[in-house]
Protein backbone atom coordinates (compact mmCIF):
# COMPACT_ATOMS: atom_id res chain seq x y z
CA UNK A 1 0.00 0.00 0.00
CA UNK A 2 1.30 3.62 -0.55
CA UNK A 3 0.31 6.80 -0.81
CA UNK A 4 -2.36 8.04 -2.79
CA UNK A 5 -1.00 9.11 -5.99
CA UNK A 6 2.14 7.92 -5.34
CA UNK A 7 3.30 5.57 -8.63
CA UNK A 8 4.76 2.81 -6.75
CA UNK A 9 3.28 0.23 -6.49
CA UNK A 10 6.04 -2.52 -5.15
CA UNK A 11 8.28 0.05 -3.40
CA UNK A 12 11.27 -1.87 -6.17
CA UNK A 13 10.42 0.00 -9.39
CA UNK A 14 13.42 2.80 -9.59
CA UNK A 15 12.12 5.20 -11.73
CA UNK A 16 9.03 6.24 -10.11
CA UNK A 17 9.98 5.01 -6.38
CA UNK A 18 11.56 8.41 -5.15
CA UNK A 19 8.65 10.71 -6.37
CA UNK A 20 5.49 10.93 -5.29
CA UNK A 21 3.45 12.73 -8.05
CA UNK A 22 3.11 16.17 -5.71
CA UNK A 23 6.67 15.42 -3.82
CA UNK A 24 8.88 18.49 -3.34
CA UNK A 25 11.57 16.79 -1.99
CA UNK A 26 13.78 13.64 -2.46
CA UNK A 27 12.40 10.64 0.37
CA UNK A 28 15.85 9.30 -0.54
CA UNK A 29 18.20 12.34 0.47
CA UNK A 30 15.94 14.86 1.14
CA UNK A 31 17.27 17.48 -1.76
CA UNK A 32 14.93 19.45 -3.79
CA UNK A 33 13.31 17.03 -6.31
CA UNK A 34 11.46 19.70 -8.40
CA UNK A 35 15.05 20.53 -10.04
CA UNK A 36 15.43 16.98 -12.21
CA UNK A 37 15.62 13.76 -11.43
CA UNK A 38 17.60 11.76 -9.03
CA UNK A 39 18.54 9.01 -10.92
CA UNK A 40 21.42 7.46 -8.12
CA UNK A 41 18.71 7.84 -5.34
CA UNK A 42 16.11 6.44 -7.89
CA UNK A 43 18.71 3.57 -8.37
CA UNK A 44 19.29 2.85 -4.69
CA UNK A 45 15.91 3.16 -3.49
CA UNK A 46 14.97 0.10 -5.33
CA UNK A 47 16.68 -1.73 -2.34
CA UNK A 48 15.41 1.27 0.31
CA UNK A 49 12.71 2.69 2.21
CA UNK A 50 11.99 6.65 1.93
CA UNK A 51 13.65 8.19 4.82
CA UNK A 52 12.27 11.98 3.92
CA UNK A 53 8.88 13.00 3.40
CA UNK A 54 8.37 14.34 0.32
CA UNK A 55 5.80 16.87 0.85
CA UNK A 56 7.33 18.67 3.98
CA UNK A 57 11.17 16.94 3.64
CA UNK A 58 10.82 15.63 7.36
CA UNK A 59 12.83 12.48 8.17
CA UNK A 60 10.18 9.77 8.68
CA UNK A 61 9.66 7.01 11.21
CA UNK A 62 10.93 4.04 9.07
CA UNK A 63 10.22 0.35 10.55
CA UNK A 64 11.26 -2.21 7.99
CA UNK A 65 10.06 -5.60 8.15
CA UNK A 66 11.03 -8.94 6.66
CA UNK A 67 8.26 -8.10 4.09
CA UNK A 68 7.49 -4.44 3.56
CA UNK A 69 8.18 -1.11 4.94
CA UNK A 70 6.17 1.57 6.98
CA UNK A 71 7.02 5.27 7.08
CA UNK A 72 5.51 8.05 9.32
CA UNK A 73 5.73 11.22 8.64
CA UNK A 74 4.35 13.05 11.66
CA UNK A 75 2.69 15.95 9.34
CA UNK A 76 1.52 13.77 6.31
CA UNK A 77 0.94 10.41 7.79
CA UNK A 78 2.02 6.68 6.88
CA UNK A 79 3.23 4.95 3.64
CA UNK A 80 3.67 1.25 3.44
CA UNK A 81 5.58 -0.47 0.50
CA UNK B 1 46.06 -26.46 -10.40
CA UNK B 2 47.12 -24.34 -7.56
CA UNK B 3 48.95 -25.68 -4.97
CA UNK B 4 46.79 -24.10 -2.49
CA UNK B 5 43.53 -26.06 -4.03
CA UNK B 6 45.65 -29.36 -3.76
CA UNK B 7 46.42 -29.03 -0.26
CA UNK B 8 42.64 -27.74 0.14
CA UNK B 9 41.45 -30.76 -1.12
CA UNK B 10 43.00 -33.15 1.09
CA UNK B 11 43.04 -31.11 4.48
CA UNK B 12 39.92 -29.46 4.21
CA UNK B 13 37.68 -31.67 2.10
CA UNK B 14 39.37 -34.89 2.80
CA UNK B 15 40.25 -34.35 6.74
CA UNK B 16 37.59 -31.82 7.45
CA UNK B 17 40.28 -29.05 8.80
CA UNK B 18 40.05 -25.80 7.67
CA UNK B 19 43.20 -23.82 6.46
CA UNK B 20 44.71 -21.59 8.75
CA UNK B 21 45.50 -17.91 7.44
CA UNK B 22 47.87 -18.20 5.40
CA UNK B 23 45.78 -20.96 3.23
CA UNK B 24 43.03 -18.60 3.58
CA UNK B 25 45.21 -15.79 2.06
CA UNK B 26 46.61 -17.94 -0.65
CA UNK B 27 42.53 -18.37 -1.53
CA UNK B 28 41.80 -14.54 -1.50
CA UNK B 29 45.20 -14.19 -3.31
CA UNK B 30 44.51 -16.55 -6.57
CA UNK B 31 44.41 -15.23 -9.56
CA UNK B 32 41.01 -15.14 -11.26
CA UNK B 33 40.82 -17.51 -13.66
CA UNK B 34 41.45 -20.27 -10.44
CA UNK B 35 38.55 -18.62 -9.00
CA UNK B 36 35.95 -20.92 -10.16
CA UNK B 37 37.97 -23.53 -8.90
CA UNK B 38 38.04 -22.54 -5.20
CA UNK B 39 34.33 -22.32 -5.61
CA UNK B 40 33.71 -25.75 -7.06
CA UNK B 41 36.03 -27.44 -4.25
CA UNK B 42 33.92 -24.56 -1.55
CA UNK B 43 30.91 -26.52 -2.68
CA UNK B 44 32.47 -30.11 -2.42
CA UNK B 45 33.31 -29.15 1.05
CA UNK B 46 30.00 -27.52 2.01
CA UNK B 47 28.18 -30.77 0.66
CA UNK B 48 30.31 -33.16 2.25
CA UNK B 49 30.43 -31.96 6.10
CA UNK B 50 27.55 -29.50 6.24
CA UNK B 51 24.80 -31.83 3.38
CA UNK B 52 22.71 -30.13 0.59
CA UNK B 53 20.27 -27.79 2.81
CA UNK B 54 20.13 -24.26 2.78
CA UNK B 55 19.14 -22.89 6.19
CA UNK B 56 17.01 -20.01 5.42
CA UNK B 57 16.05 -17.15 8.01
CA UNK B 58 14.54 -13.62 8.61
CA UNK B 59 15.50 -10.81 10.42
CA UNK B 60 13.45 -8.41 12.03
CA UNK B 61 14.91 -4.90 13.62
CA UNK B 62 13.08 -4.45 16.76
CA UNK B 63 14.39 -0.74 18.50
CA UNK B 64 16.15 0.69 14.89
CA UNK B 65 18.60 3.97 14.91
CA UNK B 66 19.52 6.09 17.92
CA UNK B 67 22.70 3.92 18.91
CA UNK B 68 25.32 5.34 21.08
CA UNK B 69 27.93 3.31 19.38
CA UNK B 70 29.82 4.56 16.42
CA UNK B 71 29.93 0.89 14.34
CA UNK B 72 31.54 3.61 10.89
CA UNK B 73 29.44 1.24 8.57
CA UNK B 74 26.23 1.53 10.32
CA UNK B 75 23.18 3.90 9.68
CA UNK B 76 21.69 3.30 13.01
CA UNK B 77 24.18 4.97 15.07
CA UNK B 78 22.85 8.41 16.54
CA UNK B 79 26.35 10.07 16.55
CA UNK B 80 26.10 10.19 12.66
CA UNK B 81 23.71 12.49 10.33
CA UNK B 82 22.24 9.54 8.63
CA UNK B 83 18.54 9.84 7.94
CA UNK B 84 17.95 6.67 9.74
CA UNK B 85 15.39 7.72 12.88
CA UNK B 86 14.88 5.80 16.37
CA UNK B 87 11.95 3.39 15.90
CA UNK B 88 10.53 0.56 18.23
CA UNK B 89 8.39 -2.47 17.13
CA UNK B 90 5.59 -3.12 18.76
CA UNK B 91 4.31 -6.56 19.85
CA UNK B 92 2.15 -7.43 17.46
CA UNK B 93 3.93 -6.12 14.99
CA UNK B 94 7.16 -8.17 15.97
CA UNK B 95 4.78 -11.29 15.67
CA UNK B 96 3.33 -10.73 12.41
CA UNK B 97 6.91 -9.98 11.41
CA UNK B 98 7.51 -13.76 12.48
CA UNK B 99 4.70 -15.05 10.74
CA UNK B 100 6.14 -13.57 7.43
CA UNK B 101 9.64 -15.48 7.81
CA UNK B 102 7.40 -18.96 8.87
CA UNK B 103 5.36 -18.57 5.97
CA UNK B 104 8.77 -18.27 3.40
CA UNK B 105 9.68 -21.96 4.90
CA UNK B 106 12.77 -20.39 7.57
CA UNK B 107 13.73 -22.40 10.42
CA UNK B 108 15.29 -18.82 11.72
CA UNK B 109 13.87 -15.61 13.00
CA UNK B 110 16.39 -13.27 14.55
CA UNK B 111 15.41 -10.25 16.44
CA UNK B 112 17.45 -7.39 16.62
CA UNK B 113 18.06 -3.98 18.32
CA UNK B 114 20.74 -1.13 18.02
CA UNK B 115 21.70 -1.00 21.50
CA UNK B 116 25.01 -1.31 22.79
CA UNK B 117 23.62 -3.67 24.51
CA UNK B 118 20.23 -4.02 26.59
CA UNK B 119 18.48 -2.03 29.02
CA UNK B 120 15.81 -3.55 31.39
CA UNK B 121 13.19 -2.22 29.16
CA UNK B 122 15.05 -3.85 25.70
CA UNK B 123 15.02 -7.15 28.09
CA UNK B 124 11.38 -6.58 29.01
CA UNK B 125 10.28 -5.94 25.52
CA UNK B 126 12.34 -8.97 24.29
CA UNK B 127 10.65 -11.36 26.94
CA UNK B 128 7.05 -10.59 26.07
CA UNK B 129 8.16 -10.73 22.34
CA UNK B 130 9.70 -13.77 22.05
CA UNK B 131 7.21 -15.86 24.14
CA UNK B 132 4.34 -14.00 22.21
CA UNK B 133 6.27 -15.46 19.06
CA UNK B 134 6.68 -19.00 20.38
CA UNK B 135 2.90 -19.02 21.44
CA UNK B 136 1.79 -18.31 17.68
CA UNK B 137 4.87 -19.07 15.46
CA UNK B 138 6.36 -22.24 15.03
CA UNK B 139 10.07 -20.95 14.26
CA UNK B 140 13.14 -20.89 15.86
CA UNK B 141 14.35 -17.00 17.93
CA UNK B 142 18.05 -15.66 17.92
CA UNK B 143 18.92 -12.63 18.99
CA UNK B 144 21.11 -9.51 18.65
CA UNK B 145 21.10 -7.06 20.83
CA UNK B 146 24.50 -6.16 21.34
CA UNK B 147 26.96 -6.71 24.21
CA UNK B 148 25.77 -8.77 27.37
CA UNK B 149 26.56 -9.09 31.07
CA UNK B 150 25.99 -12.70 32.36
CA UNK B 151 22.56 -12.37 33.96
CA UNK B 152 21.14 -11.37 30.53
CA UNK B 153 23.10 -14.36 29.19
CA UNK B 154 21.01 -16.68 30.72
CA UNK B 155 17.80 -14.44 31.07
CA UNK B 156 17.89 -15.06 27.19
CA UNK B 157 18.29 -18.94 27.31
CA UNK B 158 15.18 -19.01 30.00
CA UNK B 159 13.60 -16.97 27.34
CA UNK B 160 14.15 -19.99 24.70
CA UNK B 161 16.39 -17.82 22.62
CA UNK B 162 18.78 -20.69 20.95
CA UNK B 163 21.63 -18.68 19.07
CA UNK B 164 22.87 -15.39 19.89
CA UNK B 165 24.20 -13.03 16.82
CA UNK B 166 27.08 -10.74 17.86
CA UNK B 167 29.26 -10.14 14.84
CA UNK B 168 32.83 -9.46 15.53
CA UNK B 169 32.63 -7.51 12.10
CA UNK B 170 36.25 -7.32 11.22
CA UNK B 171 39.65 -8.25 12.51
CA UNK B 172 41.20 -7.78 15.42
CA UNK B 173 43.80 -5.35 13.87
CA UNK B 174 41.51 -3.37 11.87
CA UNK B 175 38.64 -2.77 14.28
CA UNK B 176 40.06 0.08 15.85
CA UNK B 177 39.56 1.73 12.59
CA UNK B 178 35.57 0.83 12.75
CA UNK B 179 34.54 1.02 16.20
CA UNK B 180 36.01 3.58 19.00
CA UNK B 181 33.34 3.30 21.31
CA UNK B 182 34.26 -0.60 22.11
CA UNK B 183 36.77 -2.63 21.76
CA UNK B 184 37.11 -6.07 19.81
CA UNK B 185 38.10 -7.77 22.96
CA UNK B 186 34.78 -6.67 24.48
CA UNK B 187 32.66 -8.52 21.68
CA UNK B 188 34.99 -11.37 22.34
CA UNK B 189 33.78 -11.55 25.87
CA UNK B 190 30.11 -11.72 24.98
CA UNK B 191 30.49 -14.40 22.68
CA UNK B 192 32.43 -16.17 25.59
CA UNK B 193 29.75 -16.33 27.52
CA UNK B 194 27.02 -16.93 24.79
CA UNK B 195 29.27 -20.38 23.90
CA UNK B 196 29.23 -21.30 27.79
CA UNK B 197 25.34 -20.79 28.37
CA UNK B 198 24.76 -23.15 25.35
CA UNK B 199 23.33 -20.77 23.12
CA UNK B 200 24.60 -21.22 19.74
CA UNK B 201 27.24 -18.92 18.59
CA UNK B 202 26.77 -16.70 15.22
CA UNK B 203 29.33 -14.22 14.99
CA UNK B 204 30.52 -13.15 11.07
CA UNK B 205 31.28 -9.56 9.36
CA UNK B 206 31.06 -7.12 7.73
CA UNK B 207 33.93 -7.02 4.08
CA UNK B 208 34.94 -4.14 2.61
CA UNK B 209 35.04 -1.41 5.27
CA UNK B 210 38.36 -0.92 4.13
CA UNK B 211 40.77 -3.18 5.32
CA UNK B 212 43.01 -5.19 3.62
CA UNK B 213 43.39 -8.34 2.00
CA UNK B 214 45.34 -9.81 5.09
CA UNK B 215 43.33 -8.57 7.32
CA UNK B 216 40.51 -10.69 5.78
CA UNK B 217 42.60 -13.91 6.02
CA UNK B 218 43.59 -12.98 9.64
CA UNK B 219 39.23 -12.27 10.46
CA UNK B 220 38.82 -15.76 8.98
CA UNK B 221 41.73 -17.34 10.73
CA UNK B 222 40.18 -15.05 13.98
CA UNK B 223 36.45 -16.70 13.46
CA UNK B 224 37.86 -20.18 12.79
CA UNK B 225 39.41 -19.74 16.31
CA UNK B 226 36.15 -19.11 17.67
CA UNK B 227 34.45 -21.87 15.94
CA UNK B 228 30.90 -20.43 15.76
CA UNK B 229 27.84 -22.28 14.72
CA UNK B 230 26.94 -19.94 12.10
CA UNK B 231 29.23 -16.99 10.24
CA UNK B 232 27.06 -14.43 8.76
CA UNK B 233 28.91 -12.82 5.81
CA UNK B 234 27.89 -8.96 4.99
CA UNK B 235 29.39 -6.64 2.09
CA UNK B 236 29.43 -3.60 2.88
CA UNK B 237 26.58 -1.79 1.72
CA UNK B 238 27.38 2.40 1.82
CA UNK B 239 25.01 4.02 3.86
CA UNK B 240 24.73 7.85 3.39
CA UNK B 241 25.85 9.68 6.27
CA UNK B 242 27.76 7.29 8.16
CA UNK B 243 32.13 7.82 7.87
CA UNK B 244 31.99 4.96 5.09
CA UNK B 245 29.36 5.85 3.28
CA UNK B 246 31.26 6.92 0.43
CA UNK B 247 33.60 3.58 -0.12
CA UNK B 248 33.31 1.63 -3.11
CA UNK B 249 31.28 -1.75 -3.15
CA UNK B 250 33.27 -5.08 -3.14
CA UNK B 251 34.39 -6.24 -6.42
CA UNK B 252 32.00 -9.83 -7.28
CA UNK B 253 34.87 -12.00 -7.98
CA UNK B 254 36.57 -10.52 -4.26
CA UNK B 255 33.55 -11.54 -2.52
CA UNK B 256 33.44 -14.84 -4.15
CA UNK B 257 37.13 -15.25 -3.91
CA UNK B 258 36.05 -14.44 0.08
CA UNK B 259 33.01 -16.80 0.12
CA UNK B 260 35.42 -20.03 -1.04
CA UNK B 261 38.14 -18.90 1.41
CA UNK B 262 36.05 -19.13 4.52
CA UNK B 263 34.38 -21.63 3.36
CA UNK B 264 37.81 -23.72 3.41
CA UNK B 265 38.63 -22.16 6.65
CA UNK B 266 35.61 -23.11 8.22
CA UNK B 267 34.20 -26.51 6.67
CA UNK B 268 31.37 -27.32 9.58
CA UNK B 269 30.14 -24.00 9.91
CA UNK B 270 26.83 -22.32 8.73
CA UNK B 271 27.82 -19.44 6.31
CA UNK B 272 25.25 -17.10 5.58
CA UNK B 273 24.69 -14.83 2.71
CA UNK B 274 23.56 -12.06 4.93
CA UNK B 275 23.48 -7.97 3.65
CA UNK B 276 24.88 -6.73 0.83
CA UNK B 277 24.72 -9.30 -1.48
CA UNK B 278 22.27 -7.79 -3.82
CA UNK B 279 24.54 -5.15 -4.97
CA UNK B 280 28.13 -6.90 -4.59
CA UNK B 281 27.28 -10.19 -6.59
CA UNK B 282 23.67 -9.56 -8.29
CA UNK B 283 21.38 -12.04 -9.12
CA UNK B 284 24.55 -14.44 -10.72
CA UNK B 285 26.79 -13.93 -8.20
CA UNK B 286 24.12 -14.75 -5.50
CA UNK B 287 24.00 -18.00 -7.09
CA UNK B 288 27.68 -18.66 -7.82
CA UNK B 289 27.82 -18.18 -3.67
CA UNK B 290 25.28 -20.63 -3.14
CA UNK B 291 27.54 -23.11 -5.77
CA UNK B 292 30.36 -21.57 -3.54
CA UNK B 293 29.93 -22.75 0.18
CA UNK B 294 27.21 -20.77 1.26
CA UNK B 295 24.39 -22.67 2.91
CA UNK B 296 22.26 -20.22 4.15
CA UNK B 297 20.62 -17.01 3.32
CA UNK B 298 18.86 -14.10 5.09
CA UNK B 299 15.46 -13.65 2.79
CA UNK B 300 13.49 -11.17 2.30
CA UNK B 301 14.39 -7.50 3.90
CA UNK B 302 17.46 -6.29 6.22
CA UNK B 303 17.18 -3.96 9.26
CA UNK B 304 17.25 -0.69 7.52
CA UNK B 305 17.47 -1.81 3.74
CA UNK B 306 15.96 -4.15 1.80
CA UNK B 307 16.17 -7.32 0.10
CA UNK B 308 15.23 -9.59 -2.94
CA UNK B 309 12.09 -11.00 -2.64
CA UNK B 310 12.02 -14.01 -0.61
CA UNK B 311 10.63 -16.02 -3.39
CA UNK B 312 13.25 -15.00 -5.19
CA UNK B 313 15.48 -16.36 -3.48
CA UNK B 314 13.58 -19.56 -2.52
CA UNK B 315 12.79 -20.19 -6.70
CA UNK B 316 17.08 -19.85 -6.98
CA UNK B 317 17.10 -22.73 -4.20
CA UNK B 318 14.61 -24.84 -5.85
CA UNK B 319 16.48 -24.43 -9.19
CA UNK B 320 19.73 -25.30 -7.53
CA UNK B 321 18.28 -28.38 -6.38
CA UNK B 322 19.07 -27.53 -2.72
CA UNK B 323 16.82 -28.37 0.04
CA UNK B 324 15.70 -25.65 2.87
CA UNK B 325 16.27 -27.02 6.16
CA UNK B 326 13.09 -27.90 7.98
CA UNK B 327 12.37 -26.64 11.39
CA UNK B 328 12.39 -30.05 12.76
CA UNK B 329 16.35 -30.74 11.45
CA UNK B 330 17.10 -27.91 13.95
CA UNK B 331 15.43 -28.83 16.96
Amino acid sequence: MTDAGDPTTDGRTAESAVLTSDATWCDRCGADATAGPHPGCATARVLEPPRYCGHCRRRMRVQVLPVGWSAVCVEHGERRG
Amino acid sequence: MPEILDQARTQVLGDGVGLDQAGVLAVLTLPDEHVPAALQLAHEVRMRWCGPEVEVEGIVSLKTGGCPEDCHFCSQSGLFTSPVRSVWLDIPSLVEAAKQTAATGASEFCIVAAVRGPDDRLMKQMREGVAAIRAEVDIQVAASLGMLSQEQVDDLVEMGVHRYNHNLETCRSYFPNVVTTHSWEERWETLRMVRESGMEVCCGGILGLGETVEQRAEFAAQLAELDPHEVPLNFLNPRPGTPLGDRPVVEGKDALRAIAAFRLAMPRTILRYAGGREITLGDLGTRDGLLGGINAVIVGNYLTTLGRPATDDLKLLDDLKMPVKALSATL
